[in-house]
């Protein structure tokens, strides 16, 4: 046979065809079914839909606000990454565990409390307000939220990389009277670069879509504190179930050509690091 | 700054040695440290606490006063029904997926890998709305559906159909890797001896694996009940009958009673405290996510 090679094992059968089934029923069938949706439309509706001023200032708002959130977690992550890896301090193993909060943690519960925590009364948000920075119903808040709720893609996806750079690497170059910054710039970001991309990349991948925490905090103002995921929301209530359609097909289309730049990105950093290497 | 070696490094006097920096290093260790727990606390911990303050503003009684509602309790057990469904099939599929793709060698196995991870890539409404698509009034089999009297937008068969898409890897994810990882030697020993393949799977794969599938079902457990974007998009908000607790909350904030929405909030702050737990408990077996 030459779709699988020989094995004693039974059950492959049993299992590849559950697998496909169920993959198939659940999530393949139903996302034929959005491509076809937004391809059944006329050619001139989808691009009136899809360019539509509104829609433009949604795009605008989502992934601008995720790559700013993707940045924050990228600088934030490194440096939460390195106190976690590199330093000894009482409740360290807690603080650890709780970088995981925000996958754990229902978006609906981030999404009120950060606005709570945030807006003209709040703890934080007071201190901001004689400031003149306004946080809960602006973009700033839409950014915070998308920050807190992809923070962990960018702390777990460097904490392993920065384990492994050599501290002999490290001690050598400082025996040779190389300064710390020179060790950071040479030696530890060349190691967790791809890392950190990969970390960028997924933050920014769940930003994207990021629905339930950021309504409650953007104040959902068309054209400026609306977010695509919402504006699809909208369509569909609205029962236009194609405009809502070739909004998801854009948002999908916008994300994966994203993703596949940084991913190009990530390849190059690989192939620059080993031949460094060699 | 230091981008060049310093001149004469090697040939001073006094050469440069790691630790001769250390008040540096002091000023250094103690500003990351700062960063970051001041960052965690803004974004992480305030909100957390903010949920306890909230709910408990008014007071012990009020707070266990607003688990009386009847359509508070009927968004708990919509959520717990809606995970005892989801986390069970998912955890099978799981099993399922990781022998097929872990066990055997079969052309097309990174597209199916890749396949089972996509819902991870996609907007939770995107999730939601696919089934509007299919299941809707307006949608492809909305006619036949209303035909035949069965409603599964706006009810609970949409929001298990949606929960189920957006938890579909999570099981599968962390069994994949694992199972590769720990190989198939003892399964293909107890084969040869004998051993049916039920047997093989309940004896020997299962006690091997089982804590990546603990720490696979807490996770798809956890993000079942806490869903929120694909359910609030099939679900239709209807209360006592298809709000789950995260819908339920949005409902109440946006009714401006606090202690209400930051009471159950406050359950699900607590089920993902639990999941942190059993995650990190299970990680302290020596399990490491691949």
């Amino acid at each position: 046979m030459s779709f699988r090679k020989a094995s004693v094992l039974p059950g492959f059968g049993l299992t590849f065809g559950f697998t496909t089934f169920f993959l198939s029923a659940i999530v393949l069938l139903p996302l034929a079914a959005l491509v076809l949706s937004a391809a059944s439309m006329h050619w001139g509706d989808f691009v009136r839909v899809v360019s539509s001023p509104r829609a433009v200032g949604s795009y605008r708002l989502s992934f601008g606000a995720s790559l700013l959130a993707a940045t924050i977690n990228a600088v934030f992550g490194f440096i939460i990454a390195w106190t976690l890896v590199r330093y000894e301090f009482p409740g360290r193993k807690i603080i650890d565990a709780l970088i995981d909060m925000p996958f754990a943690l229902p978006t609906a519960v981030s999404g009120i409390a950060l606005t709570t925590v945030f807006a003209q009364n709040g703890w934080i948000g007071r201190y901001l307000e004689p400031l003149g920075v306004k946080v809960a119903y602006t973009w700033i808040g839409v950014t915070l939220a998308l920050t807190l709720i992809s923070m962990p893609f960018a702390v777990r996806a460097v904490q392993p990389a920065l384990q492994e750079v050599q501290r002999e690497l490290e001690e050598a170059a400082e025996t040779l009277g190389a300064g710390r910054l020179y060790v950071l710039r040479r030696i530890i970001l060349p190691t967790v670069l791809p890392a950190l991309l990969t970390g960028f990349t997924l933050a920014f991948a769940r930003a994207v879509g990021e629905y339930g925490s950021v309504i409650f905090i953007a104040g959902n103002l068309p054209m400026k504190t609306e977010i695509t995921p919402l504006l699809i929301v909208i369509h569909l209530e609205e029962f236009d179930y194609q405009g809502a359609a070739a909004l998801g097909v854009v948002m999908l289309g916008i994300s994966f050509v994203i993703l596949l730049a940084i991913n190009l990105l990530q390849a190059w950093g690989r192939r620059r690091h080993v031949r460094a290497a060699h | 700054m230091a981008a060049v070696l310093p001149h004469g490094a090697l040939a001073d006097d006094a050469v440069t040695r790691p630790g001769q920096h250390t008040w540096m290093h002091a000023i250094v260790r103690w500003l990351c440290i700062t960063i970051s727990l001041t960052f965690l606390a803004a974004v992480l911990l305030a909100p957390l606490a903010t949920v306890f303050a909230m709910a408990l503003g008014r007071g012990l009684a009020a707070y266990l006063r607003s688990f009386a509602d009847p359509d508070t309790l009927a968004a708990i057990r919509l959520t717990l029904t809606t995970a005892l469904v989801v986390v069970p099939l998912n955890t099978v599929f799981g099993l399922a997926a990781a022998w097929a793709i872990a066990k055997f060698e079969f052309r097309g196995k990174s597209v199916l890998i890749t396949l089972i991870d996509l819902p991870l890539a996609i907007s939770p409404v995107i999730s939601g709305m696919v089934f509007v698509l299919l299941f809707g009034l307006h949608g492809w089999f909305g006619a036949w559906l209303q035909e035949h009297d069965i409603s599964i937008v706006f009810a609970l068969p949409g929001i298990i159909l949606a929960t189920m898409f957006v938890t579909f890897p999570y099981v599968a994810r962390e069994l994949i890797p694992l199972m590769q990882q720990l190989g198939n030697d003892e399964e293909e020993a107890a084969i040869t001896l004998g051993a049916g393949g039920w047997m093989t799977f309940f004896r020997v794969t299962l006690p091997k694996v089982r804590w990546g599938l603990v720490y696979g079902m807490v996770l798809c457990n956890a993000r079942a009940m806490g869903e929120f974007g694909a359910v609030s998009v099939v679900s239709g908000h209807i209360r006592g009958l298809t709000n789950t607790m995260p819908l339920h909350i949005e409902i109440l904030y946006n009714e401006y009673n606090f202690v209400g929405a930051f009471a159950v909030a406050s359950l699900l702050t607590l089920l993902a405290v639990l999941t942190l737990i059993v995650k990190t408990l299970v990680e302290r077996t020596g399990y490491r996510r691949r």
